[in-house]
């Protein structure tokens, strides 16, 4: 059985983070995440980290803002009411070119919602979130191995792009239990010379913050932050595609949907309809191109998700009307099953002429 | 390549997600690809409990059970919400001491254990769910001891390893019934 042990999702977010180096942990309860800060309090004071049971999540995201000022590693957690809490602190980072990870365990919104799996926050996310024009790094895993690996990785490209990552996740992801390797691809940070970290009277104060009241000013910080996105676009963006090489109906899904589509489609090849997948594992940068190359063969795609259609508008831009994109998806908390996604395969299959 | 997907269900506090842990380690011992899946809605916080669990030798799509090769019913309520999801030539386990009816379908096999009395009656009252899980791998084909004992040492804390013999002792008067 090798190295690995079985892990909830959600603990594997926390060991992998504390294995980044990150001694930062502010956070407040919120099922289904609630481990992950259950996780930081049993092992942070034990190697020298800090683990805070903030009042709110409003407070925990300005703490975070704080250690991230400070140059360190650091990271809050919530599931999709706190995160919305969390966004004018997300939207300060972002002005301040602060990095720092946030993770998102979504569970059924709007509102208080329920406490079960959900990806309705796909728009939040990967729109920024809060005001202002800004973008996060979003990481969707699929697999507990994939919760600890991309939150190496989140750590890794918010340092290098000074960016908040956030690993967007859902309640099965957080809650279920899956062999994981930890022995995980650890970069050290980056120097940063902009950290508020006390001059030493040896050179002059570093400045962290998000107001510009010159016009002109706010407009060249957002003209630097754009260009650094574009680096993002260029270099970070991740995806897995699935039998895709013969393909004539792709489906898009990440997190659980992707699952639960994999499943579908290997459905779906034993009937000789030629399905694939394409999972994004950045939903921004989304694979935009990954979607526009498929688009010039496929004849239909399929959005799969948990939500009312979100991830589709991104499939749609980047397919660019060249094939019918049609959403498979359930919500509230509810999973669409392999049998559903099955099913929105035949009809695509059909309606794309792809038989 | 083979693939069970098993769905254990009862009430919290019986050992449910426990059960299921045992046998997700005892996969991941046995080099198969495992899930493990809880319920975590309000049942967690009393009433039902369920957690499904896959093994394979293939990588695991969708961790979540609907339709499982193997349904172990600690109580009526599960027997009754999922007796109707086994898929056809599956197998069900129930605690008979709990659970007074029998299993209707028959196109599936049924073993009725009296595990929660076994338990008691062996001094060890909170172990039902071993006891049945003891017969659940001398029924469905798995019950070597060395990896058992493998697994067990890999969900039992170390701060409750005297209770290994007592769990090994549980699976086994399952297995030998």
């Amino acid at each position: 059985m090798s190295d690995k042990v079985l892990m909830k999702g959600n603990e594997a977010i926390a060991e992998a983070a504390i294995i980044a180096g990150c001694r930062h942990y502010f956070g407040y309860p919120i099922t289904p995440q609630t481990e992950i800060a259950a996780y930081m309090a049993k092992r942070m004071p034990k190697i020298g980290g800090t683990f805070l049971q903030a009042e709110s999540e409003i407070a925990a995201i300005n703490m975070v803002y704080g250690v991230a000022a400070a140059g360190k590693r650091c990271m809050t957690s919530s599931s999709s009411p706190g995160i919305s809490l969390k966004g004018e602190g997300i939207s300060y980072m972002a002005g301040a070119d602060l990095p720092a990870l946030v993770v998102n365990v979504q569970r059924g919104g709007p509102g208080l919602g329920g406490i079960q799996p959900s990806q309705s926050d796909y728009f939040q996310a990967t729109r920024g979130g809060g005001h202002g024009d800004y973008h996060m790094i979003v990481l969707a895993p699929a697999s507990v191995q994939e919760m600890a690996s991309l939150t190496v990785k989140g750590f890794e490209l918010a340092d290098k792009y000074r960016m908040t990552s956030m690993i967007l996740a859902d309640g099965t992801m957080g809650q279920m239990m899956e062999p994981v390797s930890l022995e995980l691809d650890v970069k050290e940070p980056p120097e940063k010379p902009w950290a508020t970290t006390g001059t030493g009277m040896a050179r002059p104060h570093n400045v962290v913050n998000s107001l510009f009241l010159s016009p002109d000013e706010l407009e060249r910080t957002n003209f630097l932050r754009y260009e650094r996105y574009a680096q993002v676009e260029a270099n970070e963006t991740m995806y897995e595609e699935y039998l895709m090489d013969d393909a004539d109906v792709c489906i898009a899904a990440f997190g659980i949907a992707a699952r639960v589509s994999k499943n579908a489609v290997n459905a779906a090849r034993k009937e000789g309809i030629k399905a694939g997948l394409i999972r994004p594992i950045t939903l921004w940068p989304f694979p935009k191109a990954a979607f526009a190359k498929a688009a010039d063969r496929v004849k239909a795609f399929v959005s799969v998700e948990l939500s009312m259609g979100q991830l589709i508008e991104d499939v749609m831009l980047a397919v660019n009307g060249k094939a019918p994109v049609t959403l498979c998806n359930r919500v509230g908390g509810m999973i669409p099953s392999p049998e559903q996604v099955l099913d929105a395969i035949r009809k695509a299959a059909e309606n794309g002429g792809a038989r | 390549m083979s693939t069970t997907e098993i769905l254990i269900a009862g009430f919290g506090g019986q050992g449910i997600l426990f059960a299921g842990k045992f046998l997700a380690y005892k996969g991941l011992i046995e080099d198969k690809n495992v899930s493990w899946l809880p319920s975590y809605g309000p049942e967690m916080r009393g009433g039902t409990a369920s957690c499904s669990v896959i093994l394979s030798d293939a990588p695991v799509g969708s961790p979540i059970v609907s339709n499982p090769d193997v349904l172990i019913a600690m109580n009526l309520p599960s027997l009754d919400r999922y007796e109707s999801s086994v898929v056809p030539g599956g197998v069900i386990f129930t605690d008979s001491t709990l659970i007074e009816r029998s299993v209707v379908r028959n196109d599936v096999k049924a073993f009725a254990v009296p595990a929660t009395r076994l338990a008691s009656d062996n001094d060890m009252p909170t172990l039902a769910n071993m006891i049945l899980l003891g017969k659940v791998l001398a029924e469905c084909g798995g019950f070597e001891k060395e990896t058992v004992t493998a697994a067990l040492k890999k969900v039992i804390s170390a701060k409750h390893a005297d209770m290994l013999d007592l769990n090994l002792r549980a699976l086994s008067i399952g297995a030998g019934l």
